[in-house]
Formats: C-alpha cells, sequence, structure tokens
C-alpha cells in the first residue's frame, strides 16, 4: 500500500472540504483556523496575493471589485452561457475577452480564469491537509456534480492540475454521499440522493448491493440552488429599500454585498425560528428593517424549490422505479436543511429523509471513501466499488442539424460507441465531426461539446475510406476520441477544439509550481527577520531615550532620531522588507552618537566599524574633528 | 469459451481481444437469456477490470482495464435488453434492418429528410386512416380550431398503438426459440443450412421493423398532438 495520502476533496459552491479516510473512518481536516468548510471565496489584499476562505469574507463587502464567490458557476461555460449568471453575480469579464476565448474574470487589476480561481481554492485545502499530514499531498479525488458536463468536468480537473494536484478521479457529488452513507450503514437497498447545494442540484438514483455502488439514474439542473434563493431575496430586498427609502442600490457592489449577508443569515435562522428580523446598514447611514416570517419565506422560495420535482420524476422514471421502491433518500447540501425542502423530499418520495449524515460533509467523506479505493486501502472498503453513469445522452451532429444520439444518458461508464465515416470528395482529407451532449433532438438545442477535425486520411477516391472513429466516456465522465482508417489501417490525427475549455497548453502555463510559493516562502522570511531587526533597533532607542546620554543630544539629533523611528515604525507595518531594512539601518546610523554616548567610553574604531567620517556625530554634515572625542568625557 | 480478461497465472488484466458481446460473457448466441445469471457475471467481472480496481497497476494495465470495461458495461447493456439483444444479434449475423440500412441512412443524411420506412401491411389500413385524421388536425391547428372529438380519436388509437408495440415484444420472444434451437443443435454437432438460419432469423427482423415502424408513428402522432 502506498504511503503516500490520497485526498478526497469536496470543490463546493459555497464551501470546500477536504478529507482522507483515517483507518476505517473518513475524517475532515480541518484549516488553520480549525473550521472543516473554506468558503469558496477568493479575494486579492493590497498586495495582489489571493486570499482563501474564511480571511477572504470580509472583502466580498469591503472590497468587492477585488472578491469573487461562487466560481463553480462559470466553469466549463462560455460567454454566451454566463449572460445569465451575470445578472445576478457581481462577476466582472474580462474587458478584452475576443469571442470563442475562455471566460477570464477580473479581480483587482488582474484577470483569472475560473479554473485558475478553483486552484487557488484547491490549493489552500492541499496545505490544509499538507499541514495535517505534515507531509507532501498531490493526488486528490475532486467531486463534481453528477450533471455536470464535458466541458464543466475537464475545467475541474484543469483546476486541479494547476494547484498542483494529480487529480486520480472525478467523483459524482450524489455519489460520494452515498458512499460515506453505504460505510455507515452497510446494507444493501435502493438510495436516492437529493443533493441541493448552493449551486448545482443533483438526484441520483443508486442500488446498493454486496458493496457496489451502482447508479441507475441520475439527473439534475446545473443552474440551480441556495444562491437561486439568496439571490431572490436580494432583489426583493432592493426593491423594497427603493420603495420605502427611495435608494436605487442595484449598482453598488459593497450595499449588494452587505444584503447578501444578511439575507443569508435570516434564511439560516429561518430553518430554525418562525420569524426573523432583518436588519442592513445602508451607505449613508440609513437602516433598512424588515421581519420575515417562515411562511413568507417559504411561499417566496416556492418556484425555486419546485424546480428540483422534474428532475426527481425524470430519474425515478429512468429507473423505471416508483417511489415506493426506494429504500431510503439521503439529504446531501446546506440547501436540504430548510424545512419546506425536507417536506417536499417527504412528499416526493413518501418517507422521511435521512438527515443523519452532516449535509456540509458528506461529499467530502465520500470523496475520501472512493480515494481509499483508488490508494487500495483500508478493509472497510476492500468490497467497495462505484459503478457510475454518464448523466447526459452523447450525439453526434448530422446532416440536417440533427443530433444522432450514440451513447444514451444513464449508460454505465466507462461507455464507447463506434461510428464510421467517410469522404464526399475524391482525395478529401478531413472529416469535421461535431459532438454534442444532451437530450433534444436538434444539434442547435444541445451542448456543443468539441468540434473535432479527423485529419491525414489517405487520399482515396469519395465513398472509399472507411474510418472508425470510437468515442469513450471514461470513469471521470470525460470524453475521449481516437480514429482509425480501416483500409489502411492508419490512426487518423483528432484536433480537438474544446468549446469552452483550456488546451493543454495553457494549463501547463498556469500551474501554481513550487517556484511560486518558494519566491513567497522567501519574501516572508526576509520580512520576519528585517522585522526583528527593526524591533531591536527600537527597544535599544527606548532604552537609550531613557538614558543619561539622551539629554546630552541636541535637539536637532533627537529630531532626526523621531523622525527616522517614526518612518521605521511605519514601514514595519507594511510588508516590504527591503523599506524595513533600509529604515532600519537610517535609524541605525542616526542614533550612532547615541550608541557612543551610552559607551561611556572613547570613541574608538571598533564602535560597530564606523569610521569617524561615517557617523554622525554632531551638528550638521560636517566631519568631526579628530579630537572631538575628547570632548565626550 | 469466455475470452480470458485476466492472466491465469498472476491475475492481471489483459489486453481487450476482439470478441462479441456474447463470447465477451462466455455465452452462445442465444436470444433467450438468464438476465439474473448474466448481472453477476457482469458484477463478478467488474470487481476485477474496473479502472478504479486497477488503479494502481502499471498504465499498460489501466489502459486495458479501461478498454476492457467499456467493453463490459456495452455488452452487458446491449444483452440485457431483449430488443438491443435482438437487434445485436441480427448485427453479427449480417442482417439489416430498415432503419439502419447502410443506403437509408446515408440518404437521409443528404436529403436531411428521415428516413422513410415502408409500412407493414398488416397496418395499411390503419396507418391510411391515422393520417388522415393527423392531416385534419394539422390543418384544424393551423386555423386555430378546436376539434375535441378527433383529438379524443386520435389519442385513442395511439393508445391502441402503443399497446401493439408492446404485444410486439412478446411476439418477438416467441420467435426466439426457432433462432436458439438452430444454435442448440450446431453445438450439438449438427450442421446448419443457410436457408435455415435465414429462415429462423427473419420473424425477427419481421417483427423489429414493424415494432419501429409503431414507435416512429406513435412519436408523431404525439408531435401533433402536442403541437
Amino acid at each position: 500500500m502506498s504511503s503516500e495520502h490520497i485526498v478526497g476533496i469536496d470543490l463546493g459552491t459555497t464551501n470546500s472540504l477536504v478529507a482522507f479516510m483515517q483507518g476505517d473512518t473518513p475524517v475532515v481536516m480541518p484549516g488553520e483556523d480549525g473550521s472543516n468548510l473554506v468558503p469558496s471565496v477568493v479575494a486579492l489584499d493590497a498586495r495582489n496575493q489571493p486570499v482563501i476562505g474564511n480571511a477572504a469574507r470580509g472583502a466580498l463587502i469591503a472590497t468587492p471589485d477585488r472578491a469573487v464567490y461562487s466560481i463553480k458557476r462559470l466553469m466549463g461555460r462560455g460567454v454566451d452561457d454566463v449572460q445569465e449568471e451575470l445578472k445576478f453575480f457581481p462577476f466582472r469579464l474580462a474587458p478584452d475577452l475576443q469571442p470563442g476565448e475562455v471566460l477570464r474574470i477580473q479581480l483587482g487589476e488582474k484577470t483569472f480564469t475560473p479554473p485558475e480561481i478553483s486552484a487557488l481554492i484547491l490549493r489552500q485545502l492541499k496545505r490544509n491537509a499538507e499541514r495535517f499530514f505534515g507531509g507532501p499531498v498531490t493526488k486528490a479525488v475532486i467531486t463534481v456534480p453528477a450533471y455536470f458536463n464535458d466541458a464543466q468536468r475537464q475545467a475541474t480537473k484543469d483546476a486541479g492540475r494547476i494547484a498542483g494536484l494529480e487529480v486520480l478521479r472525478l467523483v459524482n457529488e450524489p455519489t460520494a454521499a452515498s458512499l460515506a452513507y453505504g460505510l455507515d450503514k452497510k446494507q444493501n437497498g435502493v438510495v436516492a440522493v437529493y443533493d441541493l447545494g448552493g449551486g448545482t442540484f443533483d438526484i441520483s438514483i443508486l442500488k446498493l448491493h454486496d458493496g457496489i455502488f451502482e447508479v441507475v439514474a441520475t439527473n439534475g439542473d446545473t443552474h440551480l440552488g441556495g444562491d437561486d434563493i439568496d439571490n431572490l431575496l436580494i432583489t426583493i430586498a432592493l426593491d423594497d429599500i427603493r420603495g420605502d427609502l427611495g435608494l436605487d442600490l442595484r449598482k453598488n457592489a459593497e450595499a449588494v454585498q452587505a444584503i447578501r449577508k444578511a439575507v443569508i443569515e435570516a434564511k439560516i435562522s429561518l430553518s430554525s425560528q418562525i420569524a426573523v428580523k432583518l436588519e442592513i446598514e445602508l451607505p449613508g447611514g440609513q437602516r433598512y428593517q424588515r421581519e420575515i416570517t417562515r411562511e413568507q419565506f417559504e411561499q417566496l422560495v416556492q418556484p425555486i424549490i419546485e424546480r428540483t420535482v422534474g428532475p426527481c420524476k425524470q430519474a425515478l422514471k429512468d429507473a423505471a422505479l416508483k417511489p415506493e421502491q426506494i429504500d431510503e433518500v439521503v439529504l446531501v447540501g446546506g440547501s436540504t436543511r430548510i424545512p419546506k425542502v425536507r417536506a417536499l423530499v417527504k412528499e416526493l418520495f413518501h418517507r422521511e429523509p435521512h438527515t443523519d449524515l452532516n449535509p456540509d460533509e458528506v461529499v467530502a467523506l465520500g470523496a475520501a471513501v472512493q480515494a481509499n479505493i483508488l490508494g487500495g486501502g483500508s478493509e472497510a472498503t476492500q468490497n467497495m466499488l462505484l459503478l457510475d453513469v454518464t448523466p447526459l445522452s452523447l450525439g453526434i451532429e448530422v446532416a440536417g442539424g440533427v443530433t444522432d444520439k450514440i451513447i444514451l444518458r444513464n449508460s454505465t461508464i466507462p461507455a464507447s460507441a463506434t461510428q464510421f465515416y467517410t469522404t464526399q470528395i475524391d482525395g478529401q482529407a478531413n472529416v469535421a465531426i461535431h459532438v454534442l451532449q444532451g437530450e433534444r433532438e436538434l444539434a442547435k438545442d444541445c451542448r456543443s461539446l468539441a468540434r473535432f477535425d479527423l485529419k491525414g486520411i489517405p487520399a482515396m477516391a469519395a465513398g472509399i475510406p472507411r474510418v472508425e472513429v470510437k468515442f469513450l466516456i471514461d470513469a471521470n465522465g470525460i470524453l475521449h476520441v481516437s480514429a482509425r482508417e480501416q483500409r489502411s489501417g492508419k490512426e487518423a490525427e483528432i484536433q480537438v477544439q474544446p468549446s469552452y475549455g483550456l488546451t493543454d497548453e495553457q494549463v501547463e502555463s498556469m500551474i501554481l509550481d513550487s517556484l511560486d510559493s518558494a519566491e513567497e516562502d522567501f519574501r516572508q522570511r526576509q520580512l520576519i527577520e528585517a522585522r526583528n531587526e527593526a524591533g531591536t533597533i527600537l527597544a535599544a532607542l527606548e532604552k537609550g531615550k531613557q538614558s543619561a546620554a539622551w539629554s546630552r543630544l541636541t535637539s536637532d539629533e533627537k529630531k532626526k532620531i523621531a523622525r527616522m523611528e517614526k518612518a521605521l515604525n511605519q514601514v514595519k507595518a507594511e510588508d516590504d522588507y527591503q523599506a524595513i531594512r533600509k529604515a532600519v539601518e537610517a535609524l541605525n546610523q542616526g542614533t550612532t552618537r547615541l550608541a557612543e554616548l551610552m559607551m561611556d567610553t572613547a570613541v574608538s574604531s571598533v564602535l560597530k566599524g564606523k569610521t569617524m567620517d561615517e557617523a554622525d556625530l554632531g551638528e550638521g554634515p560636517a566631519a568631526p574633528h579628530p579630537v572631538a572625542k575628547a570632548e565626550f568625557e | 469459451m469466455r475470452t480470458l480478461h485476466f492472466c491465469e497465472a498472476c491475475g492481471k488484466v489483459q489486453p481487450p481481444a476482439p470478441v462479441d458481446y456474447f463470447t465477451f460473457f462466455g455465452l452462445p448466441r442465444k436470444l433467450k437469456m438468464d438476465v439474473a445469471a448474466l448481472d453477476r457475471d457482469f458484477y463478478q467481472l467488474s470487481r476485477k477490470l474496473h479502472p478504479d480496481i486497477n488503479a494502481r497497476a502499471g498504465s499498460h494495465e489501466q489502459e486495458w482495464s479501461l478498454q476492457q470495461t467499456s467493453r463490459l458495461n456495452d455488452a452487458h447493456r446491449t444483452l440485457k435488453d431483449p430488443i438491443k439483444r435482438t437487434q445485436y444479434l441480427l448485427k453479427l449475423e449480417g442482417v439489416e434492418l430498415e432503419e439502419q440500412s447502410k443506403s437509408a441512412t446515408e440518404q437521409a443524411r443528404e436529403t436531411g429528410q428521415l428516413k422513410k420506412q415502408i409500412v407493414p401491411p398488416d397496418l395499411l389500413e390503419e396507418v391510411f386512416e391515422l393520417n388522415m385524421q393527423l392531416e385534419e388536425l394539422r390543418g384544424n391547428k393551423k386555423m386555430g380550431e378546436d376539434d375535441p372529438a378527433l383529438i379524443e380519436e386520435i389519442g385513442r388509437q395511439k393508445l391502441e398503438l402503443e399497446e401493439k408495440h408492446d404485444e410486439l415484444l412478446r411476439e418477438l420472444e416467441a420467435h426466439w426459440e426457432q433462432w436458439d434451437a438452430l444454435v442448440d443443435r450446431e453445438q450439438g454437432g449438427q450442421s446448419v443450412v443457410e436457408d435455415e438460419r435465414k429462415k429462423a432469423l427473419s420473424p425477427l427482423v419481421d417483427v423489429l421493423n414493424r415494432r419501429n415502424y409503431i414507435r416512429n408513428l406513435v412519436r408523431d402522432v404525439a408531435e401533433v398532438l402536442e403541437s
């Protein structure tokens, strides 16, 4: 068994976690602040250094143009898709985005692709794990919503790579949750996992038998979660404020974030209280106050929660199961704490949902279990195996703009399909293939996955070449394509233009390598040392001020020393170690005479190695008379 | 004879052999299937072949386990479903269904039209009448007129067709025996003439063609009703 630790990571819309299998039990590893949850919030501080997690939350309100949350909503998406998101989320797209370019968002003066932002969160989790183990962590299992498409999955893998992690497997979130549940219960049966997170909704139905976790059907909505509830409440509050107080705060980023913070707190309170008071300090000193009852809240969010019903019914239909045939419903995701959601689940599945497991942690715990399976770990996972499915049908665009489905949704993965292509013109060397994901009939209604160009087809008469193209969806749910011209046996070259993704070269260039952090570490060390030096000389100065020698300085000398002391105190609080060193040196120079006086001995060349004309010994910049020292006695 | 998926000595995953789905599971090419046994075999093979279980193996084994498992899944999916199983067998035996014939597909690709199918003789009258009704309904909808009686009648016919569609599965299963008997004879050492083979396969083709036709028709009706 490898001694290297493979960790399980839940890269969530709202919060992220890292966990591992400790013996037979999965355990979440906390951050330095002791918190198990790392908020998926990234900010740039004043020096453009990234700040992640709890430390970044304050930035959302204080410097909203330098902070971002819910970046998962942008992973694997193109400029067109995110127009909807932009309406409700303060994502600032880079102004120089070209059509067809990978999305970039603005944080302060810099721009980042969504995988780079996610990589910063992953790197934080990596560091938390390394701190826990006292050793390096380079391999991970990362979870994704079951309903994530190919581009979204690839983006997640890219993020892992940029963060310096080898992503051994992407696991679907509901499946991961079922692993944590199954490990706990060790029972056979049919389980439905209802996962309502910050930004995505998944419903998966699994058969558990003898350690095999077999997904039968999965469905969901990658645009549905707690964030939508928050946005609805924010909109209402903004309208209210405009109506009551005549203030239109929609463009005021700080105000919107303050409102957001307040409505989230209110939403959470309403899960345990019948009514709550919303109180927000607005710019200009005005206060917005409003009472919300649980009943009002439930009425407001009903249409949002209702959107989970369709996918649930479709999943049951695809599984050919009735609600009565489900043995257990497991709830995952913070939003499932809302009483109305639980009531809806109860109604849909005709039973009380299972709420023993912590809905915030269960996915990370399950990822740790899968990490353990891959690493061949403990006895507990010896007989466990995940059999997952692809959530969306894979199709090829054919003449007439129609989708020809070649791998159907809910097919167990890995899965493959083979198609044959030929040429239309004599000597044609390339064939273009457009691959799509989705259930609709027309290609334009499906999601474009990639366009492939089959190149290097040997020159033959039209219709003669027989190119066998193999489509393989791997265990991560990601598509691979290979092609071979059968008559010549030649492997056709495939050039992939991913519709929304980064190329390998781009990912390579983004890797947050050790060089980066080594530089950072060096800088930190220098800073600490410089600050220590500053502390030493300032302490010595204090002593000097108490001594008899102090009164023997001229007032000009004292003023000069005071100036330098002030300057040093100022830079000491900042983090430019070179500036601190300079200020220390300056003060050192400025207090040489004081030091001499305090020594109460004849000035000699031993004095800090300074020569007479270097030391600032008297009034004015004139070099002292060598005889001057005799005057000190 | 089952394909050797693992080395008998060391248990390591082997490169996938280009065998058909039946051979992959060590099954004869028979249409009647013990699905429970197939599932059991499937799970057993999954436990050994799956990439997750072979994650610590060398890179060759990892690649082979990916190929093997995708083949395993494809084979299981195909053989488990009675219709897919029958269609697959026909394909192995070199028999094409109407819908799937290459020329029909190519023509469809070129013209962008949906493939036309020959109407099964026993349905001629029904189809004729139904098409008339659909025309009428389309016309009504264009004019914005409503004819609930017509809609009800069409709905009723749709239900009938759906029932017929389901019945055809049972008819198909009844024809399996003839083919399976030939396979048994061959396995018993007797030879089977090409004619007999064709005779056993053709009712299968016929039933599947009719079933496909009805499925497409039901889909067309549903489209008009919902528009």
